[in-house]
């Protein structure tokens, strides 16, 4: 809280443009960070924020406008630059080398040297202490890969350290990170803080802004909007300033989501007793027409693992299935896809979409995979579909031919539910479709779902964001431990209630 | 025009096209093409007829690099196709019958099928990376051509069989046609199907195509299915070239070079997008530049050296800072007083290429 205008600002952005083909990705945008505080970048997808954020980290040249670090004039070329100038990014997804060990992760570049090679053992342990004053002991040598994506991101937090940065970038950094680990993270965003350090802070949470920053720049279509200190700007001010329009959109939602399901015909889907050792003990999981059933559960409690059983990504070893009553073997997710069961991966990146492949084909991917090779959907067929989901979910760029790895990630979420519901499918399940994409396209989702399960279709809603479970969900599944504890009506079940049930029902007396 | 200069296979074609032009400028006759009894000859149709076996090679390696593999086992399969044949066509009482020619061609191919479909089980089925899954066969295969020639090279003297590398069919080499009817088959089966981009699904991103219903393993395996194929057909061709079965001669680095053509083409080794024309491209260059070596009268000790000149020069021309060099270069030169125009033209093609 010690950022008052007065201290010269560490970076000072002025009149950035940023012109993309047919896009202006940033139009004259000011951007002040001063030492000693933490500023939230604060906008919808495809506001500017990650452009912005390349731009001051060398990755994108500017078209125009001023970029000066500690005063001085600065023009990147590479990201090395921007490096050496004190500035160290972490990235949305983490971006390190999952091959390596964690140690060689955190001291990559900066590996202890002994004569010309390089002493494994010291810096192994300089590793270590840079990961303990993250309050984290982990076995350095271990390979990255092996950690959940929440250890990965603290590694990449902890790599940035290394560099001794004047300046840190977060972007995104809490997305994958269950409670206590965000809790972990702020305490040392603000022990850097206090340290004098400059955060750069872009998360799509809006507790986690209020809770950690001091003041917030707000930016839409590519323009700055404003700065404000944290304590001026309320909640719903900022939103609208975010988006441009009002919140009633998101309550709506959860007005039509509470309704009655009749549940006393055969479910679409019925899971009994799907586990695999070691990874998810027996479990049992039914969802009726027309019905949204959330998985709530903490990051690592079996949540992905369930639904992956149970779309045949991965293989069970014990439990059936039934479709409609009838038993059914999903060894393969085509195998789901033919009874009418389409999942949504929570990874983006690695298991949804095909970056290379236009936003078209990637729609028709799953419609075409059903058919088979031999079959090829017709050009006109293709487009149709494809224009159809395009006008309803809002998809930006409206291009069909755009290559989807260009597009941002509320956009290619939503080339991913046009994929599944082009599908046709009777049970829809979406791991984490909202995680990491900005308010709007949250809500263009939201609605899309919401509404398809009034007209019957059958959904499963995985988030980890709790409230978003409660508003979307009829009947709310709970994990823990890689071990399913319970089922709660949402519309008899609060916020406290889920989280108190997450963190203490079952002990003993399993629901 | 910008979008020509664009386009993926330009720089392909200027060099293919550079080529021929500095041979027909150091020797006119290069380009001379001349009818005899209904037949073409000359220096261009000799390249479209000896590029028969890399140009099949070639497709194969195309659809098995698409899918993120590689293919080192296809000059191992020419040898085992090409020996099986002759040893048919050598063991049966009439050499010169067309219908024995045909059942061991057949039988030729059908081995090599197997020893396709055996590369792809080792990587699509049990997971093993492609580069030893078929380094295996790539070792092994020559052993396997020895052990049915008996370690001998097999000759024979069959009309039927000798057709089909010296034949000619509609004024154009035999060879050189079969090379068509596989680029045409292979296009008309991207493109009128959904295995084009189902292909290139499962090469940019496995997963991904595995959790959308795509059979990524019947994809792969099918792949080098085809791969192995193309390679014994290029087999046959190469052993009726010299009416012998040379196991360890027929097909030597003929991997490599097929790698060569497919890069050249713009195909990437990381799989995913890829182009038929592309390799065609860059087949008939390499082809050429080995014509070239003799008709410039290179001498034999250094062509090799030449040879790999040449490549570098058109690998470097092709790269993409190179290209963006001249692309901006010739910009500047093109658009002097025109800078508003040339500004909204490249920015046009950027979008195509988005």
């Amino acid at each position: 809280m010690n950022a008052d205008t007065d201290v010269p600002p560490i970076v000072e952005m002025r009149g950035i443009t940023i012109r993309f083909p047919g896009v202006l990705a940033l139009d004259n945008v000011d951007f002040t960070l001063r030492p000693g505080e933490i500023h939230s970048l604060m906008g919808e997808n495809g506001a500017g924020k990650s452009t912005l954020i390349k731009a001051l980290t060398g990755v994108y040249a500017i078209d125009s406008g001023s970029i000066a670090v500690a005063g001085k004039r600065q023009t990147f070329s590479t990201a090395a630059d921007a490096q050496d100038a004190g500035i160290s990014t972490v990235y949305q997804e983490v971006n390190l080398c999952a091959n390596l060990s964690v140690g060689e992760n955190v001291m990559l570049g900066h590996e202890k040297r002994r004569g010309t090679g390089i002493d494994w053992k010291t810096t192994h342990s300089e590793a270590a202490r840079h990961l303990a004053s993250l309050g984290l002991t982990l076995d350095t040598r271990s390979i990255l890969a092996s950690h959940s994506i929440a250890i990965q991101q603290l590694v990449a937090i902890s790599r940035a350290m290394v560099l001794d940065a004047k300046v840190l970038i977060l972007d995104e950094p809490t997305s994958s990170l269950d409670r206590g680990e965000v809790e972990q993270l702020f305490g040392i965003m603000r022990d850097l803080r206090d340290k004098g350090v400059a955060i750069l802070f872009v998360s799509h949470f809006l507790d986690q802004v209020y809770e950690i920053s001091d003041r917030i720049t707000v930016l839409r279509n590519g323009a700055l909007v404003g700065e404000h200190p944290i304590a001026e700007l309320p909640r719903d001010a900022l939103v609208t300033k975010m988006i441009g329009r009002e919140l009633e959109d998101l309550a709506s939602i959860a007005s039509s989501s509470h309704r009655e399901i009749d549940r006393s015909g055969t479910p679409v889907v019925r899971a009994t007793g799907l586990g695999k050792r070691g990874v998810l003990e027996p479990a049992d999981l039914e969802v009726f027409e027309g019905e949204v059933v959330g998985i709530a559960g903490l990051l690592g409690s079996g949540r992905t693992e369930l639904v992956r059983l149970l779309y045949g990504a991965d293989r069970a070893d014990e439990g059936t299935v039934e479709v409609h009553g009838e038993h059914v073997r999903l060894h393969q997710p085509r195998h789901a896809i033919e009874h009418r069961i389409s999942l949504s991966s929570e990874n983006r990146r690695e298991e949804g979409v095909v970056a290379d492949l236009t936003v078209a084909e990637n729609i028709v991917l799953g419609m075409q995979a059903r058919q088979g090779w031999l079959r090829k959907i017709p050009k006109k067929d293709q487009d149709a579909v494809v224009q159809e989901y395009i006008d309803a979910l809002g998809v930006r760029p409206a291009n069909p031919n755009a290559l989807v790895g260009n597009l941002s990630g509320g956009n290619q979420q939503k080339v991913l539910l046009a994929r599944w519901l082009a599908t046709a499918p009777e049970l829809l399940v979406l791991d984490e479709p909202t995680r990491g994409i900005d308010v709007g396209a949250k809500a263009d989702i939201q609605r899309k779902v919401a509404e398809l399960s009034a007209q019957g279709l059958s959904v499963i809603f995985i988030s980890s964001e709790l409230e978003e479970v409660l508003r979307m969900a009829q009947r709310v599944v709970v994990l823990r431990d890689r071990k399913k504890i319970g089922e709660l009506e949402a519309a008899t079940t609060d916020l406290d209630g889920l989280i108190d049930y997450i963190a203490n029902a079952g002990e003993g007396s399993a629901a | 025009m910008t979008a020509v200069y664009k386009h993926r296979l330009f720089w392909p074609i200027v060099s293919l096209v550079t080529l021929i032009a500095i041979n027909a400028i150091a020797r006119p006759q290069f380009i001379k093409i001349t009818m005899r009894d209904g037949e073409l000859y000359g220096p261009l149709i000799s390249i479209l007829r000896e590029s028969a076996p890399l140009m099949l090679v070639a497709l194969g390696m195309t659809i098995v690099i698409a899918t993120r593999g590689i293919d080192l086992s296809v000059g191992a399969t020419m040898a085992v196709s090409g020996a099986v044949a002759l040893t048919i066509i050598d063991g049966s009482g009439d050499p010169g019958n067309l219908g024995t020619v045909l059942v061991a061609c057949i039988v030729a191919v059908l081995v090599s099928l197997v020893l396709g479909a055996w590369n792809g089980f080792l990587v699509s089925v049990v997971g093993i990376q492609p580069i030893i899954a078929t380094l295996v066969l790539m070792l092994a295969g020559r052993g396997v051509a020895l052990l049915i020639t008996g370690g001998f090279i097999t000759t024979v003297n069959s009309e039927p069989f000798a057709f089909i590398a010296s034949g000619y069919l509609l004024a154009l080499p035999f060879a050189f046609l079969i090379g068509v009817v596989a680029i045409v088959a292979m296009s008309l089966v991207e493109r009128r199907t959904a295995l084009g981009v189902l292909t290139e699904a499962v090469g940019i991103n496995p997963e991904a195509s595995r959790l959308a219903g795509v059979r990524s393993r019947s994809i792969i395996w099918g792949a080098y299915m085809v791969s192995g194929v193309l390679a014994g057909v290029a087999g046959l061709i190469y052993a009726s070239n010299i009416r012998a079965a040379d196991a360890n001669a027929a097909g030597v680095f003929i991997e490599l070079y097929a790698i060569l053509a497919v890069v050249l083409g713009g195909t990437s080794l990381n799989g995913g997008k890829f182009s038929i024309a592309g390799t065609v491209v860059g087949v008939l260059i390499i082809q050429t530049l080995e014509s070239s070596i003799l008709f410039l009268g290179v001498s034999s000790a250094q062509s090799p050296v030449f040879f790999g000149f040449v490549v570098a020069l058109v690998v470097v021309v092709q790269s993409p800072r190179m290209r963006e060099g001249l692309a901006s270069l010739s910009g500047r030169l093109r658009s002097r007083g025109a800078d508003a125009r040339n500004d909204a033209a490249r920015n046009d093609d950027k979008v195509e290429v988005a």
